[in-house]
C-alpha cells in the first residue's frame, strides 16, 4: 500500500513489519519520531512487542544487549551525540555477535551544537563491528530495515541504517509499505542457537585469554568478509519478493562516464539530477552511490571502476588530520589494483549545509578540468 | 535435622575469589533463595573475574556479562527479551558491586527503578573498588583507607546513603542483608523473587584484602557490623519499614572498626564521629519502626 511517510516513520514501520520484539530507545533530535511512533503503535495495539523508555542511549543499547541475548529481535534509533554515547555498547554488541538493528539519523556532532545532517556521527563508529547502510530515500529506509534483519541474523552481526537528518527524517515521500504476509515470507522469525536459557545455562561474554580472543576476532573478520556478497544476495531476494532491488553500490549512468561522482545518503538522489544535467550538456558524467559502507564494498567498487573513469568523492564528513572518510577508504580499497582510477576528494555540507545540483556539477568540473588535488580534499560550499 | 536454608547448591567450588571473600557467600545464599530459574547479569565487578574465565563458570544459572555502567539496563532488556518470548517466570537479577551501583551504574539503576522494571538488583557492597585494587567509591565509609584516600585520615566523606536514594524511587521492595545471617539473607532473596516490580537488595560484603582484615574474620565482621549498628538489617516493603534485627544494646563501633586495617588511622575523635552517626541513624530507625512506615 502506498503511503506518504516521513523518513523516521518509514524506519519504525520497517521495524514493526519485521516483527521486532523489544525496542529500547531514548529521544534525540532528529530521530525522535522513530520512537514516538513506536509509543503510538503500542498504545493502539499495532505494535505488540516490548517498549522500554530508557533513561539514556547507553542504557538503550545495554537493554538490547540483554534482550537480544535472551533471543528476542531488537530495534532502536538514535542520532549524533546519542550514538556517540552508545559507543561502548556498540563494540560489546558486535563482539557478542548479536544481530541488533538500529537506525541512526545522521546529524553533526558538537561542539558547537548543530542539529543538521552530517555523517561524522556514524562514520566515527566505523570500527565498532556494525554493518553500515546509507539510504537515499524513505522507501529505501523502510526496505533496508527489513533486509538488515535478514543479513544480520544470518551473519550474527549488528546493522546500523543511516538516513539524513531532516533531509530524509522529516521529509514526506511516497513509500510503498509492503504487506505483512509478504514480509513474513521474506523474513523468518529470529531463531538463535544460543540464548539465555535456564535449562541450558551458559555464560555470555566471560573473560577470554589472548588466543581464543584472537580467534573470536578472526572469525568476526571472516564473517564481515562474506557480508558484502550476502548483502547483494539479500538485495536480489528482496527484489524478487517486492520488485525493488538493492546492491552494495548503485551505479547510475557510469558505464561510459569519464568522471563519476561518488555519493552516499540523500546526496545520492540530488546527484542523479546533477548527472542528468551534465549529460544534457554533453558531458560523460556518472554516479556511484554507496549504500554499504561496512563491510566496505571493495568487490562492487572494483567491478564498477575503470582506469579511464576518474572518481569525484563527495564526503559530508571529515576525519580531522586526514581526508573525507569515503575518499580515504576508496583510495585504500583500490590501492594496488592494476589500472586503479584517479580519486579526488571533496568535503561539503558539514553540519547540514546544502549540497546542491550546482555544487555537485562544480565538483565534477573540478575533476574533469584537472583543477582538483588528488592528495588533499577540496572544501566546497554552496555559493548562496 | 531439618536444614534452615536450602541444601541445593547453585554455586560450585573452583571459583576464583580471594580467601574469605564475602561475595562468594552472598552469591551462594542468593541463589539458594532464588533457585534455578534465574538469570544473573553482571557488570564489571569482582564477580566478573571470580565467576571464572571462559569456558568455566562457577554458577549453575545463565550469566550475562555487561559493561560497567549498564547492569540495570542490561538486566531490564534480558527480562523484556525473555518476556517477549513468552517466559514471564524466570527471575532476572542484576548483580553489581558498590562501584557499579553507587557510582558509574547509578544512572541505569535509577532509570530501571523509576520504570519499576520487573528485576532484582543486588548490590554486594564491599565498600570500595576492590577488583581494581581498593580505590574509593561512593560506598566507602568515612575514615577508611583506600589506595585513592591514602592519608592517615582515610576517606574524607561519609558513605552515600544509597538505600534512601532507592527508597525515593517508590519501588515495592528494599532489603539489606549480610552473610553472617544466612537465614535472613536467603529469606529476603526468596521473598524478593515472589514480588513483582523493581526489588533492591543491599548486601554488606566483607573483603579481607580491601578491609585489611583476617580472612577468617569475614563472618565475624559481618556479624559485628550488625551488632554495632554500623549496618542495620531491615526491609522496606511498599514503603513500610521493618527492622529485622532490633539491636537493643549495640556494641561500640570500635569493636567493628579495630580489627580492620583500613581504619588503622582513625583518631578517637573520628571514631566518636562514626559512633554519633550510628546513634543518629538508629534514632531514625526506632522512629520508623514505631510508626510502621
Amino acid at each position: 500500500m502506498k503511503k506518504v511517510l516521513m523518513g523516521n516513520h518509514a524506519a519504525t514501520i520497517g521495524a514493526v513489519l519485521s516483527r521486532v520484539q523489544v525496542v529500547a530507545a531514548y529521544p534525540i533530535t532528529p530521530a525522535t519520531q522513530v520512537i514516538e511512533l513506536i509509543a503510538d503503535m503500542t498504545a493502539k495495539g499495532e505494535y505488540k512487542g516490548k517498549f522500554l523508555r530508557v533513561e539514556s542511549e547507553h542504557s538503550a543499547m545495554a537493554a538490547l544487549l540483554g534482550a537480544s541475548t535472551a533471543g528476542a529481535r531488537t530495534f532502536t534509533a538514535t542520532s549524533s551525540q546519542g550514538l556517540a554515547y552508545m559507543h561502548e555498547l556498540l563494540h560489546w554488541v558486535s563482539g557478542a555477535r548479536l544481530p541488533v538493528v538500529m537506525v541512526d539519523v545522521n546529524r553533526a556532532l558538537a561542539a558547537p551544537w548543530n542539529l543538521w545532517t552530517d555523517q561524522t556521527d556514524s562514520l566515527s563508529q566505523r570500527d565498532t563491528g556494525w554493518l553500515q547502510f546509507y539510504c537515499a530515500t524513505n522507501q529505501e529506509v523502510l526496505d533496508t530495515v527489513i533486509m538488515a534483519y535478514k543479513v544480520s541474523e544470518k551473519l550474527l552481526l549488528p546493522s546500523m541504517i543511516m538516513l539524513d537528518g531532516f533531509t530524509l527524517s522529516h521529509v514526506y515521500e511516497p513509500v510503498d509499505v509492503p504487506d505483512q504476509k509478504a514480509v513474513d515470507a521474506f523474513l523468518p522469525p529470529f531463531a538463535p542457537t544460543t540464548r539465555l536459557d535456564v535449562d541450558n545455562p551458559g555464560a555470555f561474554g566471560s573473560l577470554e585469554t589472548p588466543k581464543p580472543y584472537f580467534r573470536i576476532r578472526r572469525r568476526m573478520a571472516v564473517d564481515m568478509d562474506r557480508a558484502e556478497a550476502l548483502v547483494e544476495q539479500v538485495g536480489s531476494e528482496f527484489e524478487r519478493s517486492f520488485g525493488r532491488g538493492y546492491g552494495a553500490i548503485e551505479s547510475y549512468r557510469s558505464q561510459d562516464a569519464e568522471v563519476s561522482l561518488v555519493c552516499s545518503g540523500a546526496v545520492g538522489s540530488t546527484a542523479k539530477q546533477a548527472i542528468d544535467e551534465l549529460r544534457a550538456e554533453g558531458h560523460a558524467a556518472g554516479l556511484l552511490r554507496f549504500r554499504l559502507f561496512r563491510p566496505f564494498p571493495t568487490q562492487a567498487l572494483k567491478r564498477l571502476s575503470r582506469p579511464d573513469m576518474k572518481l569525484a568523492v563527495v564526503d559530508r564528513n571529515y576525519s580531522p588530520g586526514h581526508q573525507g572518510i569515503f575518499c580515504e577508504e576508496i583510495k585504500a580499497a583500490l590501492y594496488g589494483t592494476k589500472g586503479a582510477p584517479e580519486v579526488y576528494g571533496f568535503v561539503a555540507g558539514l553540519g547540514g549545509g546544502d549540497i546542491t545540483v550546482e555544487l555537485l556539477k562544480e565538483m565534477w568540473h573540478e575533476v574533469k578540468n584537472k583543477t582538483a588535488d588528488p592528495v588533499s580534499p577540496l572544501w566546497m560550499e554552496d555559493a548562496r | 535435622m531439618k536444614a534452615s536454608i536450602a541444601v541445593d547448591e547453585l554455586m560450585t567450588s573452583g571459583h576464583q575469589a580471594c580467601q574469605g571473600c564475602g561475595a562468594t557467600l552472598t552469591m551462594r545464599y542468593a541463589l539458594k533463595g532464588l533457585g534455578k530459574q534465574t538469570v544473573v547479569c553482571l557488570p564489571a565487578c569482582c564477580w566478573t573475574v571470580l565467576s571464572g574465565a571462559a569456558p568455566r563458570c562457577s554458577i549453575g544459572v545463565p550469566l550475562l556479562h555487561a559493561p560497567f555502567a549498564s547492569a540495570a539496563a542490561a538486566a531490564s532488556g534480558a527480562k523484556a527479551g525473555l518476556s517477549a518470548r513468552g517466559d514471564d517466570k524466570t527471575t532476572v537479577m542484576a548483580w553489581a558491586g558498590d562501584g557499579g551501583t553507587y557510582d558509574i551504574g547509578i544512572q541505569a539503576l535509577s532509570g530501571a527503578a523509576d520504570r519499576n522494571e520487573d528485576i532484582i538488583y543486588c548490590c554486594y557492597d564491599n565498600e570500595a573498588y576492590m577488583n581494581t585494587g581498593i580505590q574509593r567509591s561512593g560506598g566507602t565509609p568515612f575514615g577508611a583507607w583506600t589506595m585513592t584516600t591514602p592519608g592517615k585520615e582515610g576517606s574524607p566523606r561519609p558513605k552515600k546513603d544509597l538505600d534512601a536514594i532507592m527508597e525515593a524511587h517508590s519501588i515495592p521492595y528494599i532489603a539489606t542483608a549480610t552473610p553472617a545471617y544466612p537465614e535472613d539473607m536467603v529469606r529476603k532473596f526468596a521473598k524478593a523473587k515472589s514480588i513483582k516490580g523493581f526489588r533492591f537488595i543491599h548486601v554488606l560484603s566483607p573483603c579481607p584484602p580491601g578491609w585489611k582484615s583476617d580472612t577468617d574474620d569475614t563472618v565475624k565482621l559481618s556479624r559485628l557490623a550488625v551488632q554495632t549498628g554500623m549496618f542495620a538489617l531491615y526491609e522496606i516493603e511498599n514503603g513500610k519499614f521493618k527492622l529485622n534485627m532490633n539491636v537493643a544494646k549495640r556494641k561500640p563501633v570500635g569493636e567493628y572498626l579495630k580489627p580492620q586495617g583500613r581504619f588503622r588511622g582513625l583518631t578517637p575523635e573520628a571514631t566518636s564521629v562514626i559512633q554519633a552517626d550510628v546513634d543518629t541513624r538508629w534514632t531514625g530507625y526506632a522512629k520508623r519502626q514505631a510508626n510502621g512506615a
